[in-house]
């Protein structure tokens, strides 16, 4: 029963969310104490799964290949948890940041619709339900990335929406056609069938589809138009929402289904995989390094460092699957955190422009340095996590004989840093432009200021205890890469 | 039977792409229903065609594979239509509200606009 709670949670809250609908201050309380409670639930799931192992729970108890499965092992329990503690302190900061209008207009009910989709996909067994937490949390993005309906958010959000549609659709189509193959959508069950079947090469052309609708989500070379042109748009909180958890669903699905379903031409899909991770790396931050919008560059990077975690995954190795996924809840927290701040440069001085921004050192060195730790752990400066996610994946791909990959990697990170220190040179320490009396100080939320320096904090702590956790991390790693055990532990 | 399916299914998809490659947007949005007819059909047709075999047991519970259709398929076509309901409401009421936003419904202005 535990496995479903962090879905049904969210979805009762958003009853409770509709029944007060009128009522800001007790949507506010509901939604944060929803999201505490899932944080606890979460950190009890994965405390369970430490203990004992991943488990799963069957929907209606209909035994494994028929009924619905949920399934929790140690990346999906991680991944539970980064969400959960993320929404906790952006549902905070947002109490704060966003104007009445948007509050009012059923921000709280779209958060947790989105969180409820985002826990089904991390916890689903079953491809066909994949599918539909998938469209929940679409769903819910849509209207909050249109939320307000600012005429730009509505150029962006069109992009962004024909794009991930078709992409569903895409997702959609490869289920239809590996149920025609297969005869079954429940994902260990399928594991099984592949690996049991003489024409395995057949399942290559569902692949390569459930690759390209994934690697839209992900945000992929070929396929990431739409971020750029969507999420610099909607008000910071909803982007640093988004950008914590959306891309990161389609980098968790394309793990797991790299490791469970890829078992002939490894080859193909080795060099497929590290050509993307690569050519993602560059185009991303080469782009952050040609913007002067904060939020602009802050985009750009979620690229740049999906190719990190893709290549973590080409590796194909405990140490590089283990880097990959300490670089996504590093990514997830450092990211959500340089949007916060980000955001709250903007309530000081009312713009994102680079050319704009400038002294924050000066007026409000906090503030400076509440953006300088995440942008640093970004660029990988120990002893904040990023350092130690590169470190994890160089080690991998230095260790596998990937040169190129992993010198690619290496010198994206030093564009990386350029482009923090590009930020930081022309909003914090640039004398202003133009007049002195005319850059604005306005007073910053306390709700959110509150939650940046709680965010911040909570980066440092998980760098600093790097040491202890790395081992976990490793487990997950090994966990995804054993497909055996994730077989054995839904078929009983 | 399953000929003519599978040239209506290549069919919507060719016509969907069509409707993708327009300038306006409103077909845009005649090109997801089109893509989400097509991939309904698609999922239709996995479950194998068995013609005038509904997908139930007999009365007293028993079931012969050989005379029923496979219900799952059409499980998952019920569902996906209506998300593909949900998401065409949304899509149009975008379009709608990005007509009255901008005054044109050409992805060229549309372009034009992000210059500026």
């Amino acid at each position: 029963m535990i496995l479903f709670i962090p879905v049904i949670l969210p979805l009762s809250a958003i009853v409770l969310l509709l029944f007060s609908y009128r009522r800001e201050r007790l949507q506010q309380l509901i939604s944060i104490v929803s999201m505490g409670i899932l944080t606890l639930l979460a950190a009890y799931i994965l405390w369970l799964v430490m203990k004992h192992g991943p488990f799963a729970m069957q929907a209606g108890a209909w035994p494994a290949p028929f009924g619905i499965t949920f399934v929790a092992d140690l990346f999906s329990a991680i991944m539970l948890l980064t969400t959960a503690l993320l929404s906790l302190l952006v549902t905070i900061y947002s109490t704060g940041f966003l104007d009445r209008t948007r509050r009012k207009a059923g921000f709280y009910i779209l958060i947790h619709g989105l969180i409820g989709g985002v826990n089904g996909s991390f916890l689903t067994g079953d491809i066909f339900n994949l599918y539909v937490w998938f469209e929940v949390m679409l769903i819910s993005s849509f209207v909050l990335m249109t939320l307000g309906a600012e005429k730009k958010q509505l150029r962006g959000s069109i992009k962004y929406v024909v794009l991930n549609l078709v992409g569903s659709v895409i997702f959609l189509t490869a289920i239809g056609l590996i149920y025609g193959k297969t005869g079954t959508l429940n994902m260990a069950d399928l594991a099984v069938r592949l690996r049991e079947s003489e024409h395995i090469e057949l399942i290559n052309s569902s692949l390569m589809l459930f690759f390209i609708a994934f690697g839209i989500k992900a945000a992929l070379f070929p396929f990431f138009f739409w971020l750029p042109a969507s999420y610099p748009t909607p008000p910071v909180a909803i982007t640093a929402f988004l950008a914590g958890t959306l891309t990161k669903v389609g980098v968790y699905v394309i793990i797991r289904f790299y490791c469970l379903f890829v078992i002939s031409d490894i080859n193909v899909f080795y060099y497929l995989v590290m050509g993307i991770a690569g050519i993602t790396m560059v185009s991303g931050v080469l782009m952050a390094a040609s913007s002067y919008d904060i939020r602009k560059i802050l985009s750009f990077h979620i690229i740049s460092q999906i190719g990190y975690m893709i290549m973590g995954l080409g590796l194909a190795t405990v140490a590089g699957l283990g880097g990959a996924i300490y670089f996504m809840v590093h990514n997830m927290l450092s990211k959500t955190a340089t949007f916060m701040a980000g955001g709250l440069m903007y309530k000081y001085r009312g713009t994102y422009n680079l050319h704009a921004l400038g002294s924050i050192y000066r007026d409000f060195p906090l503030l400076a340095f509440l953006f300088l730790l995440p942008a640093l752990s970004l660029a990988g400066i120990p002893p904040l996590p990023g350092f130690f996610g590169k470190l994890f994946l160089i080690y991998g791909g230095f260790t596998e004989g990937a040169w190129i990959i992993t010198s690619i990697a290496i010198a994206v990170s030093i564009i990386t840093l350029f482009s923090m220190i590009k930020i930081w040179n022309e909003a914090v320490w640039k004398n202003p432009p133009g007049k002195e009396t005319g850059m604005q100080k306005n007073p910053l939320p306390p709700s959110a200021f509150y939650a940046t320096i709680a965010m911040v904090v909570l980066i440092i702590l998980f760098g600093l205890a790097t040491g202890h956790l790395s081992d976990h991390f490793f487990e997950a790693g090994r966990q995804v890469l054993d497909a055996g055990l994730y077989i054995n532990t839904v078929i009983k | 039977m399953l000929t003519l399916l599978a040239v209506i299914i290549g069919f919507l998809y060719a016509a969907s792409i069509y409707m993708f490659l327009r300038r306006s947007i409103v077909k845009l949005v005649l090109g997801i229903i089109f893509l989400s007819h097509a991939t309904n059909l698609l999922l239709f047709v996995t479950g194998g065609l068995r013609i005038g075999k509904p997908a139930f047991t007999d009365a007293d519970g028993s079931v012969d594979l050989a005379t029923v259709s496979d219900p799952l398929p059409q499980a998952l076509i019920l569902t996906a239509i209506v998300i593909g309901l949900g998401i065409t409401a949304f899509s149009l009421v975008l379009v709608y509200r990005f007509y009255k936003e901008t005054g044109t419904v050409d992805l060229d202005e549309l372009a034009e606009n992000d210059q500026s």
